[in-house]
């Protein structure tokens, strides 16, 4: 019974001073979550393979069409097959990571910058400010997302891979603004921040110094699920041929395998490999950021080392 | 009754100011409408022609952009949505509109209230046996189906179900051409074959969600006191499960759901488009194409506003249900 009474106090509590929180405590953190730990050894992999390319296939320029036989099937020459260009589609996947890795990363960075910006001065704010920016963060929330993304990208160039960016982090902030408004609004009176302003320090330095470091992990977790929507949605987009059809990404490569009817004539490898990566990609996020939801908040970490917990106390 | 009276300013401003959106998005574009026009009528029809027709849904490039702005608020108000100008040029908006709705309300609305419902079964049984061998697999699985992408798990549908020569299942459309509609037996059983593709592939993305965030709810409801309480009092473990843990851990995914109905209008636009499912998705993904610009403003307008009101009838059912939200306002 102690165990749990504890447990729900860890809850509850205040959250642990910010210089024990940030860097050390969250690693430690990460790498006692099984799922985080899963999460991140994907990620690491698909990093991997965007940064050095050349370590996991020796195909040099893998876009270039008729190297090989049309519609080879896999095999040890080729062994995810080959496209109807003849491109190797195992060098494809390998070099379609970094396009897809940059965009998720790059766009779930800047949403998560606009989120923390706009959610927590809001809450800082108060009064007139907190409303406006209140209202600014539900409008896009309730906007069609994807329609809109699909009508920008539509008209604003396509297959820029900027515009892209852009659009992503435009309709993907609104989300993780609301939650650190909520979560700063919860924080702002606590004792802690209390003492910093009987101290005399000024608000920027409170806000940067006090108040971000204790909301880590909801910034990570805000980022990650960012990145998941980017992933996934820029996907989306490359698969309705609305990324640059001449690019590499695993999005124009479901479009292209799509585009020439993979499925009915017998090449499945081609469609699916490419989603396998996207799947295994949003599937690192979203581990990241369930492992992360469990480190914030103790009671849904799962049973077993609450047990352990208990025999040793 | 303040709570209210905010929630219907905040319903008139986000319409507002997604309508407001909605006429200034186009027009800031590149290629204008008339282009489109001329391009789609391939120059046949004279300026004057043209110029009668973009004026019939509220464009008039030569007009005052005030003008035109009020123009088109009362145009949207008043359901003269004009006429498509995309693939079907000609067709009133309202009356394609009017066609694709209830195949989208059919296959995405009842998918989105089953994942929603069984999601949230699954979530409060997974939450209340902690450590269970359910609970033990719900949260590693769904978090990886919630990350699939739809148009990928449709593809993937596709493959298992619907290709080669002895396909289980249809890949494509919402019936059998050539059948002709109606309360048939044997038209229902065919756009029920139609829709079971679809619909696991919404079904199996839109799930995880829900049953994450139930359990987790459930979770941190299970530890307030008042469930304490409700033990020590000796109630049945049902009545506790039900009555106190999950009624409270269900509120906050409310407006979740209530969000997800509205956008239900706006179809799942990947997964209508892999199987080609006449339905709104679809159909906004075209006029897009299209550069039809009634449609589009006409579908964006119905999103909005759908949604809107979904989240309207939640903050109702929210200030019902939760005396929290009655003794704030």
């Amino acid at each position: 019974m102690s165990a749990i009474l504890a447990n729900t106090a860890v809850v509850t509590g205040t959250p642990s001073p910010a210089r024990r929180r940030a860097g050390g405590g969250l690693w430690t953190a990460v790498r006692t979550n099984r799922k985080a730990m899963a999460g991140l050894i994907i990620f690491l992999i698909f990093a991997a393979m965007a940064a050095v390319p050349r370590l996991f296939t020796s195909v040099k320029n893998p876009n270039d069409a008729a190297q090989y036989a049309s519609l080879a099937h896999p095999g040890s020459q080729h062994w995810l097959g080959t496209t109807q260009l003849g491109q190797d589609i195992y060098a494809q996947l390998i070099y379609g990571t970094r396009q897809s890795l940059v965009i998720a990363l790059i766009a779930g960075f800047f949403a998560t910058v606009l989120s923390v910006l706009i959610g927590v001065s809001a809450a800082y704010l108060g009064g007139i400010g907190d409303e406006a920016l209140s209202l600014l963060t539900n409008v896009f929330l309730v906007l069609p997302t994807f329609p809109l993304i699909i009508v920008l990208a539509t008209y604003a160039g396509k297959g820029n891979l900027l515009v892209v960016i852009i659009v992503l982090v435009v309709t993907g902030w609104s989300y993780g603004a609301n939650q650190l408004r909520a979560q700063t609004l919860s924080l702002r009176n606590r004792d802690f921040l209390e003492s910093a302003r009987v101290r005399g320090e000024r608000r920027s330095y409170i806000i940067v110094a006090e108040l971000l470091p204790t909301m880590t992990s909801l910034i990570v977790a805000n980022f990650l699920g960012a990145a998941l929507y980017a992933v996934l949605t820029a996907a989306g987009l490359q698969f309705l041929g609305l990324g640059d059809p001449s690019s590499l990404s695993w999005g124009t490569m479901l479009y292209w395998s799509q585009n020439d009817g993979a499925l009915q004539s017998g090449y499945p490898v081609w469609a699916i490999a490419p989603g396998i990566c996207v799947a295994l990609l949003g599937a690192s996020f979203a581990l990241l950021n369930y492992a992360f939801d469990e480190i914030s908040n103790p009671a849904l970490r799962p049973v077993r080392r609450i047990r352990v917990k208990r025999a040793h106390s | 009754m303040r709570y209210l009276l905010r929630r219907l300013g905040f319903f008139v401003l986000t319409l507002w100011a997604a309508l407001t959106l909605n006429f200034f998005i186009p027009r800031m574009m590149p290629g204008s409408p008339l282009q489109a026009l001329r391009d789609r009528t391939h120059n046949k029809l004279s300026p004057a022609a043209l110029n009668s027709l973009l004026s019939q849904f509220g464009f008039d490039p030569h007009q005052n952009v005030a003008v035109q702005y009020v123009q088109y608020l009362k145009n949207m108000a008043t359901g003269r949505w004009g006429i498509s100008i995309g693939g079907s040029l000609g067709v009133p908006v309202r009356k394609l509109i009017g066609q694709a709705l209830p195949w989208t309300l059919g296959l995405v609305g009842v998918t989105t209230v089953m994942a929603f419902l069984l999601g949230t079964v699954i979530g409060i049984v997974a939450g209340w046996k902690r450590g269970g061998l359910l609970d033990g697999i719900v949260p590693p699985v769904f978090v990886v189906t919630s990350a699939l992408p739809y148009f990928w798990v449709a593809l993937l549908m596709i493959l298992l179900f619907a290709s080669g020569t002895h396909a289980l299942l249809p890949n494509d459309g919402n019936y059998t051409n050539g059948l002709t509609a109606g309360f048939s037996g044997h038209f229902i059983f065919d756009v029920l074959k139609h829709a079971i593709l679809p619909g696991a592939t919404i079904l199996i993305t839109a799930i995880g969600g829900w049953i994450l965030t139930m359990r987790n709810n459930m979770i941190t409801t299970l530890s307030e006191d008042y469930v304490r309480m409700g033990r020590a009092k000796g109630l049945s473990n049902r009545r506790i499960m039900y009555g106190y843990a999950a009624r409270n851990a269900f509120l906050p995914n409310l407006s979740g759901f209530a969000m997800s109905l509205g956008f239900v209008i706006s179809g799942a636009i990947l997964v209508e488009y892999v199987f080609n499912y006449p339905g709104l998705g679809y159909m906004l993904y075209n006029a897009t194409v299209n550069t039809d610009y009634p449609l589009l403003q006409a579908l964006f307008m119905l999103i909005t506003v759908a949604v809107l009101v979904a989240v309207l009838i939640c903050d109702f059912v929210t200030f019902w249900l939760d005396p929290r939200a009655r003794a704030k306002g």
